[in-house]
C-alpha cells in the first residue's frame, strides 16, 4: 500500500490529565488517490494530518509511505496549512523557491517557481509581496510551494476554511486540475461536506471524542462532479446524518458537563 | 484644519507669547533669555562652527556605542531566547539592570575608564544594549510557530531554519529593538557628556551653563530634542512602519 496508517493512536497530557484524540487510526491511501478527511471541529484531524507530515508523532502505531516508517517531517510530504503561512519577508517566487534552494542553482529554483505559479494562475504575481495579495492568492502560492517539491504526498489542512464561497469553487477547480494532471496522491482535510463531494475519489469520516473512523465512503463518479449532483445528494444526507449524530454527542457530553458542576 | 497647521500656529503662539512675556516682564536673561537670543546664540554657534565640532564629537560617540550595543544585543537576544539556562539567569540580571537607568554607571565608569570618552561611550552601551537584547529575545521567541512548521515540512532545519526563517521573522521586534536602543543611547550620551569631559553637545552645554549663558544653554536643548525627534521620526519609525507592515503587522 502507498501510504498506511496502522492504529495510530494519540494522546495529549496536559496538568496530569491524559485526553485521547485519536483512537484506532486504521487507513490505507492507494497512489493517485483523493481522501478527504471529514469530521467535526476537534475530531483530531490536524492532528493526523501533522502525524503524517512528521511534525507530531504518534503515541501508539505507525504510518508507512511506501514501505517507510514515518519518523520526521521530509520533502516527500508537501503541507499546506489553513493559512498560507508564506513569509512575509520574500516575494510570491522567493516562498515558492524557498524549498528548492538548497538542492539547485537560483535559476533553476526560479525557473521551476514560475513553472508551479502558472500552474495556480498566479505567473504575473512573481515580484509581489505576500501583503500585496489576496487570501485566495496566497494560498494558491502556498499551493505552489508545496508542489514546487514534487511530493509523493499532498497533505492540505482546511487550505480554504477561510475564504469566501466563490474564490472557494475557483480554487476547488485549480486544485482538481492539479490533481489530474500531475496525479498526485492528496489528503485534504475540510469540514465542508459539499468540498468534499466535489473533489475526493473517497471521503474518510470521523466521530470524536476520541477521533475514529466512522466510515469511509467511495465515489465512483466521473469527474467534473458537477454532473452528477443527484446521485451526490445521497451521500450528502448520509454524511450529515453521521456528523449530526457525532455533534449531538458532543453537545450532550457539554450538557452533562456543565449540570454536573 | 491639517495637523501640521495646527502645529504651526501652536508654536509660532508658542514662541510669540514667550517673547512678549519676556520683554514685559523684563525677565533677565540669566533666567529666561527671549527665544530671539537663543536663535542667535544657536545661529553664532553654527556659524562659528563650535557646535558643528560638538555634534561631530557626540555623533562620533554616539556611534561607536551604539554599533557596540547592537551587536551585543543581538548576540545576547539570540543566547537568551535559544538557552533556557541564559534566560532564568543572565536573563534576570539584564531585566533588574533595565529599571536602572545607565548613567548611574558613570562613577564606576570613570574609575574602570578614566575621565574620557571610553567611559562615555560605557554608559551609551550599555543604555542601548539591554532594549536590544530583550527585544530581540521577545523576538525570538514569538517567531509563529506555523512559520517553523512549514519551513519543517520543506527539509529546512537546525542552523538554517534558525538563519533563513528565525532570524528574519523577528526582524521586526528587532527594528524596535534599534529605534529604541537609539533613544536610549542618546540620552545616555547627553547625560555622560553633561558629567563628564567634552568634546559633545552635553559637555558644551555645561560649559554653557558655568558661564551663565542660558541662550546657549537653552539653544543646546533645543538641538538635543530636534536631534532626537528628527532621528526618531525620519529614520527608525519610517523603517519601523514599512516593516511591520511588510509582516503584516500592521493595518
Ligand atoms: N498540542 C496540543 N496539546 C494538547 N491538546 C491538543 C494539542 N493539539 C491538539 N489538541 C487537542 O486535540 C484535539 C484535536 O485537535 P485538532 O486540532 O486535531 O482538531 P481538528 O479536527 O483539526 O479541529 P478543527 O476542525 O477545529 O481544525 C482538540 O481537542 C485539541 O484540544
Ligand atoms: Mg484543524
Amino acid at each position: 500500500m502507498f501510504l498506511s496508517m496502522n492504529n495510530v493512536h494519540k494522546s495529549f497530557t496536559n496538568n496530569d490529565k491524559t485526553e485521547l484524540v485519536l483512537s484506532d487510526i486504521q487507513l490505507d491511501v492507494k497512489e493517485g488517490e483523493f481522501v478527504s478527511i471529514l469530521g467535526p471541529s476537534g475530531c483530531g484531524k490536524s492532528t493526523l494530518l501533522s502525524i503524517v507530515a512528521g511534525l507530531a508523532h504518534a503515541t501508539e502505531g505507525s504510518i508507512e509511505l511506501e514501505g517507510k516508517t514515518i519518523k520526521g517531517p521530509c520533502k516527500e510530504r508537501g503541507m499546506v496549512f489553513q493559512q498560507a503561512a508564506l513569509f512575509p519577508w520574500l516575494t510570491v517566487e522567493e516562498n515558492v523557491m524557498f524549498p528548492l534552494l538548497p538542492d539547485m542553482s537560483k535559476k533553476e529554483a526560479q525557473q521551476k517557481a514560475h513553472q508551479y505559479l502558472q500552474m495556480v494562475q498566479l505567473g504575473a504575481y512573481t515580484k509581489h509581496s505576500p501583503h500585496e495579495i489576496s487570501g485566495g492568492m496566497q494560498q494558491r502560492v502556498a499551493i505552489a510551494r508545496a508542489l514546487a517539491m514534487d511530493p509523493a504526498l499532498l497533505l492540505m489542512d482546511e487550505p480554504f476554511g477561510a475564504l469566501d464561497e466563490q474564490t472557494r469553487s475557483r480554487l476547488h477547480e485549480i486544485v482538481e486540475k492539479i490533481f489530474l494532471e500531475t496525479k498526485k496522491t492528496i489528503l485534504f482535510v475540510t469540514h465542508s461536506i459539499a468540498e468534499s463531494l466535489k473533489l475526493s475519489d473517497r471521503i474518510v469520516v470521523m466521530g470524536t471524542q476520541p477521533g475514529t473512523i466512522l466510515e469511509v465512503i467511495e465515489l465512483n463518479f466521473p469527474r467534473p462532479r458537477s454532473q452528477s449532483k443527484e446521485e451526490l445528494l445521497y451521500y450528502e444526507e448520509k454524511i450529515q446524518a453521521l456528523l449530526k449524530s457525532e455533534i449531538d454527542k458532543v453537545t450532550e457530553k457539554e450538557q452533562n458537563h456543565a449540570a454536573s458542576r | 484644519m491639517q495637523p501640521a497647521v495646527k502645529r504651526v500656529i501652536f508654536y509660532v503662539l508658542l514662541f510669540g507669547i514667550w517673547q512678549v512675556a519676556v520683554y514685559l516682564f523684563d525677565v533677565s536673561p540669566a533666567l529666561l533669555p527671549a527665544p530671539t537670543d537663543i536663535f542667535v546664540s544657536l545661529y553664532e554657534g553654527f556659524s562659528n562652527l563650535t557646535l558643528v565640532y560638538d555634534l561631530v564629537a557626540s555623533f562620533r560617540r554616539l556611534f561607536i556605542g551604539l554599533a557596540i550595543a547592537l551587536v551585543l544585543g543581538l548576540l545576547l537576544g539570540v543566547l537568551l531566547a535559544k538557552s533556557k539556562t541564559a534566560d532564568e539567569t543572565l536573563g534576570s540580571l539584564i531585566l533588574a539592570l533595565q529599571s536602572v537607568p545607565s548613567i548611574v554607571w558613570l562613577p564606576l565608569a570613570i574609575m574602570w575608564f578614566g575621565l574620557n570618552e571610553m567611559a562615555v561611550i560605557f554608559i551609551v552601551v550599555l543604555g542601548a544594549t539591554i532594549v536590544m537584547t530583550i527585544n530581540v529575545r521577545t523576538g525570538i521567541i514569538n517567531v509563529p510557530p506555523l512559520f517553523i512548521k512549514a519551513a519543517k515540512t520543506m527539509n529546512y532545519r537546525g542552523f538554517r531554519l534558525f538563519s533563513k526563517v528565525t532570524i528574519p521573522a523577528s526582524i521586526p521586534y528587532a527594528v524596535t529593538g534599534m529605534r529604541l536602543a537609539w533613544a536610549f543611547a542618546w540620552r545616555a550620551l547627553m547625560a555622560g557628556e553633561l558629567l563628564s569631559t567634552g568634546p559633545g553637545l552635553g559637555y558644551s552645554l555645561r560649559f554653557a551653563s558655568d558661564f551663565g549663558d542660558m541662550s546657549r544653554v537653552i539653544a543646546i536643548m533645543l538641538l538635543i530634542m530636534l536631534i532626537g525627534i528628527i532621528v526618531d521620526l525620519l529614520f527608525f519609525q519610517r523603517i519601523e512602519k514599512k516593516v511591520l507592515r511588510k509582516w503584516g503587522l500592521a493595518t
